[in-house]
This record gives structure tokens, C-alpha cells and sequence, in this order.
């Protein structure tokens, strides 16, 4: 190639050079600009980073104190989450690259339906976790087992978890199906000849191989989970409590949530930005941690795909 | 053996959800329970009022480390719907309850809610601190919002265009402006409506041109404007002593509402707080204490 | 021997057992679907039926002229509570719009030439971070990304465009765009890397400068591609919340000026919903933008599912 692009005439030359030029730039700005970001995130918020921030809970609404239950509240909102997410998708992947015809129609409408799943706005999926969790499932829950007491019809972690484990099914079932991709025909066709049935083959030949993948996709559903926000505005995350999350109805604190508060309801918002920032760098450390590993797990999946 | 393993995992996720699942669920905030025993008490309602209800909370705790009080904003509304489905003990409410939302408890109950003034909140017009402007009148302010006077230099100001900011449209603090400031007139659509407070002081604070409204406890880093009731009258500041003795125009009562007389916890709890140490609990945070005065602006 | 035909019978019964219950997990998404669509809606409906409601908020009321300016113009008007509540949708469609606008303008051009620079010029060694760290940009949450424009770049913006309001469509756009770069470039990148091998050397066997293959060949074979992640970039920008709540300046203004603060149909659902008076015309017509939120990202997303997928058949086919 070095000797075509010697022999090229001079005004295409320039053309090349403009557009090489131009996409590198495009490159450089947006990881200029990511790191602009966690820039700006860290030097704010890594003075404020403290163990005795880490491990207290805020007082004078966000100004002081710390975000321990801000940090529990996500890890039980995620753990919820995952254990309702990461078996439906994995389910589901297998469902499409095991059991069913490529070109079958159920098969088509269930790819259509988990593209459109990833697509639907969070905010959506908040207005259905009231309508459907809270105010149908919770309250027909209280009706039968409690009398039609107040326990599971009204915001709640559990309710919480279950929205973000419908918005996040799509991240686990994608990452697990490509992992199945990975996997090479021979050892289906060869455990299959040994005389084992289909699920013996899936549970002991494929699943153990796919583990990565399905690995990668509850984590970075795990990352997804834990930085949205709109979908538990109005499902369970609350502002301030003063203990933590025990029972599925209780309510919790939820580092994105904090944020926004702190960011628009603080009281003082120059005395908050301190504890802000902190708590933004927290969230941030937090996903880009949980993103990093599902990457360097993904590379060693395309890698094993590539041979 | 790898199935062992499968096995393991599945039992130990299994044990991790009936640990969550199986601890009874406590009979709580059930609305009818007259014998309150629970050691929690559940504080929701209005976000200007979170911070108040907290400091409370905080303060009352040392003294009574056995309680857990649990206080969520969300908005008065969703104080309101919680006490309307017994999801609360108590309601902060910036606002005094509508007559639909009061009748449609009395629907369910059965008997009315229980209304407490339980603190004094002066609404502030704030301005950016290089803003030469110290004084307006109601009907100026109301001008301003409505969005007739477009220029600082027809209110007394150098010329520059004027930007409004403004609270979310169904917190009680938009309401009582709307109400009492604006005189049920429409804010100007181009009022920028902010989710909170500080995020009004906020914005203020960094625009020279602009103008907000919210609670004084909260200005910090912006100019709080002296108010006039009418051009004749004298121009009074928010402060402590005008805004507890009524003279400041612009001040309004926040609420606890409450399902039934008060028993047991909560009743220690609200005693406390109406309390000589709980009102004085409030200056700290910048609210007022509740006095004896009637207030011009809540009253008619 | 009959042990063993009830130990062979058992395995078919699991295997039989096993086999439906994937299938039945694998139908949830579809009834996620259907629930979301019909739970949502199911609110919206009072809209189109119940008198009391429709009184005050109607579909004529929606999408016509409902208030005048100052100087006398009719105009749309969002304001729910008001002596006359006036739920005009314009506003904050032209606010969704603007803000999506300019995230497309910001992220677009900077998505797709990255994405040529990822599978074109890059050396091998570098296509290796790069995907990652755009990755990375993906896995920011988008309250972070709202916090940065709040507090970090609606000043900055401010100071170079000397904006009027601080908060409006434009710094809204670039965090929104900063959200959807990862999207558009994701697909548009699987796009150019996908065109065939032979297409690119046979033009430069034709003795085509790079940039003319890039230009003339590369593009247009991934167009649909291209086209594909622009339209799911743009379904994400108009459906996404926290962002547009926190840097929009949440004012309905009905005016194209990108200048002005915007009030998105999202961050209306996300700023009112939690303190609206349940089962009112306010709480139902929440719920009616939040289905039309949905309506319109369904079509987008789906219109963008479909090209991809019809490219996927077509590169498979030309593989084949």
C-alpha cells in the first residue's frame, strides 16, 4: 500500500491528509473530552474522599456527612436487580441461539422486542414501574397476603430492582448471546454425539464456556443499573434515610439519586458542591470500574472468536 | 462437580433472597392503628421541607437514639397521596391542603386530618449580588413574573434585559407565589423553572441579570431584595425579626399533616418540635419560629 | 431395564420441562413490551374517554393554540397549574426536538469521522483503545454527564456564546450529544468494518486514493449503517431523562431560538410526576407525553432495527 500511496497524484494527496486530519481530530475530541470530564470530576471531588465519607451517612441534607447509604442502597438495588436480570437474559439468549429456528417468526419478534426494550427511555420504564409494580403487582400482593395493607403497593427497592432489571435485560441478553457465538459448533455437535440430550449439552458444555460472556453482561448491566436514575424516581429511591434498605419494601438511597439532589435540592448548592463532587467521582469510579472489567472480559471473548 | 458448583451458587442465591424475603414485614403506618408501637416514624412530603423535617429529625434522635425517624421529600403532592394511602405518619406540606385533597380524606377516614403550623418560611426575591437593585414593590415583582416588564431599568435598575427563574410548577413555594405574588395570574413562559431551591440561588447567583424566588433560609451568594406592599409603604427586608412579626410581606406557613391525633412516638415528636427547642431548632437551618402574629400574605 | 426406561423417561419430561420454561423466559421481553405499552397507556386513556378530564386536557388541547403573549400573539402553552391549566404538547415537543438537534449536529459528525478513523486509518495497535475508551464513555451515567453540564459546562458555554439564559438547548444538545457519540459510533463503526474487504481493494486496484475508496466506496456500502446509527442516536437523545432535566433550564418556551431554555417532554414526566395530584387531568396527561415518548422511540428504534437488520441479511448474503 506504501507504494500506491506514493504514486498518487498531489491534489489527492491533500484530500487524504484532510480527511486523516479530520478524523483524528474527531478521535482526540471525544477522548478529550471524556477525559475533560473525569478530570474536572476528580480534581473536584478527591479532596473530599475519606473513609469517614465513604462510611457515614449524610446530615444537613447532603451538606455534611457522607453517602454510606447512598453506596448500600445501589449495591442492594443492583444485587436485587441482577438476580431477576442475569437469569431472564441468559435464559432468553440461550432461547434464540439454542432452541429456536434463526428465521421463525416468534424468534424474529422476540429480537424485535429486545431491540426495542433497549430503546424505550428510562423515563418510560419509570411511569411503568408505578403503573404496573407499584400500583398493579404491589397493590394486588397487599390485597391477598396483607388485607389489603400498605406494604408492597408503594415505592419500594424491590420495585425499583424489578424496572431496572427489565431495562437492563437487553445488556445481559446481548452480551450472553455473543459469548454463545463464541462458542465453537464442534463441542455442541460432539456432546450431542456422546448421547447427551440439549439441555445436557447447554448446562455443561455451553453454559460453563459462555460464562465470561454472561459474566460481562451482569456487569455491565450492573453499571447501567447502577447509574440510572429516572427509572427509580418514583419507584423507591428516597432522599434521606436514616437506615438501611432491610426489607424488599423498604425504600433507599441510591448514589445517582443523590447527586441529583444534591445537585438541584441541596440547600446550599456551593457548600454541597464538595460532597458533589465526591459523590459524582464515587458513581463515576464505580461504573468505569465495573465498564473496565466487562471490556477486558468482552477482548479475551472476541479474541477466542477470532480463532 | 461442576454441577455441585451450579448448585452452591443457586442455594446460596436462593438463601440471599429468602434472607431478604422472609423477615416478617412489620404492620407499618397503617393509618387506623391507633396504639402506635412501631419504634419508626415515616416524615414525607414537600422538598422545601426536607431539610427542616431532617435537622428535626437529627436533633430529635440524640435525644431519643431508639427511633428511627425516616424523612423523604418527593413534593407536597406526594406527602399528600402518601397520607391519603397510609404510606406516612406524617406530611410536610409547604402548602395548606386543598379542599378535594381534604374532603377526599375525610371520604376515606371518615374524619379529618389533623393541620399543624409547624414553622415560618420567608420567600426571598433574590437577585445577583452585583445587582444595584435593593427594593421592589408586590406589584413590580408580580409585573416582572407575568412578564410585562422586560427590563431591570423599569423597576429602578440599569438597563439590561431581566431573566426570570422560577421553582418547579407544583412545588408548594410556586404555588404560594402564584397565588400570593402573582395573584393567580400565569407565570411568563419564559420563566426557567428550576427542581429546587439552591438550584434557583444557583442560577441567580451567577447571572447578573437574573431574578429568583425561594425561601431566605436559603440565600446564600445572592441579594435578597426589601419588599414593599403597595409604593407608599415602607420597604422591609426578610429579616428575622420583620418575617415573625409579619411586617414582611411575602411569608407563609409550613404544615404537618397528620392521619389522627397524634399518639405514643409521633406524639412525643410533634410536641417536641412545637416545642421551645424544637422552633428554636429552626433558626440554625434559617426557618422561622411560628408566632403568635397573624400573617398578612398566608391569612387572606 | 424398566429403571431404566423410567430414568429415560425422567430426562425427556426435564428436557421437555427445561425447553418450555426458556421459552416462556424468552416471551418475557416480548410482554415487556406489550405491559410497558399497555400500563403506560392505560393512564393516557382517561384522556381520550373520561368527560371530567377531557375538559381540561384533550387532544385539541394538546397540539392548538391555547394562550396569548404579552404583545397579543396566540401562542402554545404548557402550564398545568394555573386558574386554567393549558397543556399544550408544542412547547416541549420544539424543546425535544431542539435539544435532539443539536446532540445530533455535536455528536454525528464526531461519531462518524472517529468511527472512519477507527476502522480506517488507525493503526492496529491504537483500533485497540480506542473502542474501549468510547466504551467507557458509554458506561458514564447520564446524571453524571447532567451534573457535568449543569455545574462544569453551562458555564463555559455561557462565557464563549455569551448566552442570555446559561441553561438552554445548546448545553442541554452538547450533554446529550456527549451521552449518544458512543451510540451513533458504535453502530456506524460495526457498519464500515462489515463492508467487504474486496469492495476496498478493488479500488485501490483501480488505483483510487484512499480517500476517494473511503469517500466513494466505503461510505455509501455502510451507508444504511450509518444511517441506522444515527436514527438509534436519535431515538436515545429524545428519550433521555436525567440530562434535560438537570441542564435544560426547564423553561416551555415555544420558540426555535436554540439560545432559549427548553422544557423536553422527559424531564416534564420526571419534574412533575412526583407531585402531581394522583388520578387529576395533570397526572393522566403525564402519563399520555410518557406514551407518546414511547410511541415515537418505539418507531424510530424499530425503523433503525430494521435497516440494521436488513444490512446484516445483505452482508450476509454477499458473503455467502
Amino acid at each position: 500500500m506504501k507504494a500506491t500511496a506514493q504514486a498518487r497524484a498531489p491534489r489527492r494527496y491533500t484530500g487524504d491528509l484532510v480527511l486523516a486530519t479530520a478524523t483524528g481530530v474527531a478521535v482526540i475530541a471525544i477522548l478529550g473530552l471524556l477525559l475533560l470530564l473525569l478530570f474536572e470530576i476528580t480534581r473536584g471531588g478527591i479532596g473530599q474522599i475519606s473513609w469517614k465519607f465513604l462510611s457515614t451517612a449524610p446530615s444537613k441534607g447532603g451538606l455534611a456527612g457522607g453517602i454510606w447509604p447512598a453506596i448500600f442502597g445501589t449495591m442492594a438495588l443492583v444485587l436485587l436487580m441482577t438476580i431477576a436480570a442475569v437469569p431472564m437474559g441468559v435464559a432468553t439468549a440461550i432461547y434464540l441461539h439454542e432452541y429456536a429456528h434463526p428465521d421463525a417468526l416468534l424468534t424474529r419478534l422476540v429480537r424485535v422486542a429486545v431491540a426495542n426494550l433497549a430503546g424505550v427511555p428510562s423515563i418510560v420504564f419509570g411511569l411503568f414501574g408505578v403503573g404496573f409494580f407499584i400500583e398493579t403487582v404491589g397493590t394486588r400482593i397487599d390485597d391477598i397476603f396483607y388485607d389489603g395493607g400498605l406494604l408492597y403497593g408503594k415505592p419500594a427497592i424491590v420495585w425499583a430492582a424489578m424496572t431496572l432489571a427489565l431495562l437492563t435485560l437487553p445488556v445481559v441478553i446481548v452480551a450472553t448471546e455473543e459469548a454463545l457465538k463464541a462458542i465453537p459448533r464442534d463441542h455442541r455437535e460432539g456432546s450431542l454425539a456422546l448421547g447427551a440430550t440439549k439441555w445436557q449439552t447447554i448446562a455443561h458444555v455451553i453454559l460453563p464456556q459462555a460464562l465470561p460472556g454472561i459474566l460481562t453482561g451482569g456487569i455491565l448491566a450492573v453499571s447501567r443499573g447502577a447509574g440510572e436514575v429516572a427509572p427509580i424516581l418514583f419507584t423507591g429511591a428516597a432522599y434521606y434515610l436514616p437506615f438501611l434498605p432491610a426489607h424488599p419494601t423498604d425504600q433507599f438511597m441510591h448514589l445517582g439519586y443523590h447527586v441529583f439532589v444534591l445537585a438541584t435540592q441541596s440547600p446550599d448548592v456551593n457548600a454541597a458542591l464538595p460532597n458533589l463532587y465526591a459523590t459524582v467521582l464515587v458513581l463515576l469510579v464505580l461504573t468505569f470500574l465495573l465498564n473496565l472489567a466487562a471490556i477486558v472480559l468482552r477482548a479475551r471473548i472476541r479474541a477466542k472468536l477470532r480463532h | 462437580m461442576q454441577r455441585a458448583r451450579y448448585f452452591a451458587v443457586l442455594l446460596i442465591c436462593i438463601g440471599l433472597l429468602c434472607a431478604c424475603a422472609k423477615r416478617v414485614p412489620q404492620p407499618r403506618h397503617q393509618p387506623n392503628a391507633s396504639a402506635k408501637t412501631s419504634n419508626s416514624i415515616t416524615i414525607k412530603g414537600s422538598d422545601t421541607m426536607v431539610l427542616l423535617g431532617q435537622w428535626w429529625a437529627e436533633n430529635y434522635q440524640q435525644a431519643h437514639p431508639q427511633l428511627i425517624v425516616q424523612v423523604n421529600g418527593g413534593g407536597s403532592g406526594t406527602g399528600i397521596a402518601a397520607l391519603l394511602n397510609g404510606t406516612t405518619d406524617i406530611t410536610q406540606s409547604s402548602r395548606p391542603l386543598r379542599d378535594s385533597e381534604r374532603s377526599e380524606f375525610r371520604a376515606k377516614y371518615n374524619h379529618e386530618l389533623i393541620e399543624l403550623k409547624v414553622a415560618l418560611d420567608g420567600l426571598g426575591i433574590y437577585v445577583h449580588e452585583s445587582n444595584p437593585l435593593n427594593e421592589l414593590t408586590l406589584a413590580q415583582v408580580r409585573e416582572i413574573y407575568a412578564g410585562r416588564i422586560t427590563d431591570w431599568q423599569n423597576v429602578g435598575g440599569s438597563p439590561g434585559k431581566i431573566l426570570l427563574y422560577s421553582r418547579e410548577n407544583n412545588s408548594g413555594t410556586y404555588e404560594f407565589f402564584k397565588e400570593h405574588v402573582l395573584e393567580k395570574e400565569d407565570f411568563t413562559p419564559r420563566t426557567q423553572t428550576l427542581s429546587g431551591n439552591a438550584a434557583v440561588i444557583n442560577a441567580v447567583s451567577q447571572d447578573i441579570s437574573g431574578i429568583g424566588y425561594g425561601g431566605v433560609a436559603f440565600a446564600k451568594g445572592v441579594k435578597t431584595l426589601a419588599i414593599k406592599r403597595d409604593s407608599q409603604s415602607p420597604a422591609i427586608p426578610p429579616l428575622f425579626e420583620y418575617v415573625t412579626s409579619g411586617a414582611y410581606p411575602i411569608s407563609r406557613f409550613l404544615y404537618w399533616y397528620l392521619p389522627n391525633e397524634p399518639t405514643g412516638e409521633v406524639k412525643k415528636l410533634v410536641d417536641w418540635v412545637l416545642s421551645q427547642a424544637g422552633q428554636n431548632a429552626l433558626k440554625e437551618i434559617g426557618f422561622f419560629p411560628i408566632g403568635q402574629t397573624e400573617h398578612v400574605a398566608t391569612s387572606n | 431395564m424398566w429403571q431404566q426406561a423410567t430414568n429415560r423417561r425422567r430426562k425427556h419430561v426435564l428436557e421437555w420441562l427445561t425447553e418450555k420454561v426458556i421459552l416462556v423466559t424468552a416471551l418475557i421481553s416480548i410482554l415487556s413490551i406489550l405491559l410497558i405499552f399497555y400500563f403506560v397507556g392505560r393512564k393516557a386513556v382517561p384522556i381520550l374517554t373520561n368527560e371530567v378530564i377531557q375538559q381540561t386536557a384533550n387532544l385539541a388541547e394538546f397540539f392548538r393554540p391555547n394562550g396569548t403573549t404579552p404583545d397579543g400573539h396566540t401562542t402554545f402553552i404548557w402550564q398545568p397549574i394555573s386558574e386554567r391549566p393549558k397543556y399544550s404538547f408544542i412547547p416541549l415537543l420544539l424543546g425535544t426536538l431542539k435539544a435532539t438537534i443539536v446532540a445530533m449536529l455535536v455528536s454525528v459528525p464526531l461519531a462518524l469521522l472517529a468511527a472512519l478513523y477507527t476502522t480506517e486509518y488507525a493503526p492496529r495497535q491504537v483500533r485497540e483503545y480506542i473502542k474501549p475508551a468510547i466504551e467507557l464513555l458509554a458506561g458514564v451515567p447520564s446524571v453524571v454527564l447532567g451534573f457535568f453540564a449543569l455545574v462544569v459546562m453551562a458555564t463555559w458555554l455561557q462565557k464563549l456564546f455569551q448566552f442570555e439564559m446559561r441553561l438552554n438547548a445548546v448545553v442541554s444538545g452538547c450533554a446529550l450529544g456527549l451521552a449518544i457519540i458512543p451510540v451513533v459510533y458504535t453502530v456506524a463503526e460495526d457498519a464500515l468494518s462489515a463492508v467487504p474487504r474486496a469492495l476496498r481493494e478493488a479500488s485501490f486496484a483501480l488505483g483510487a486514493s484512499r480517500a476517494q475508496t473511503l469517500l466513494r466506496v466505503i461510505l455509501p456500502a455502510a451507508l444504511p449503517g450509518i444511517f441506522a446509527g444515527i436514527v438509534l442516536g436519535f431515538g436515545r437523545a429524545v428519550g433521555e431523562t436525567m440530562i434535560v432535566v438537570m441542564a435544560s433550564g426547564n423553561a416551555a418556551i415555544t420558540s426555535w431560538n436554540p439560545a432559549d431554555s427548553i422544557r423536553t417532554m422527559s424531564a416534564t414526566v420526571a419534574a412533575e410526576l412526583a407531585e402531581v395530584v394522583y388520578g387529576s387531568a395533570h397526572y393522566h396527561t403525564l402519563f399520555a407525553i410518557g406514551a407518546l415518548l414511547f410511541i415515537i422511540t418505539f418507531v424510530i428504534n424499530s425503523i433503525g432495527d430494521w435497516v440494521i437488520g436488513r444490512l446484516n441479511t445483505r452482508l450476509q448474503g454477499a458473503k455467502r
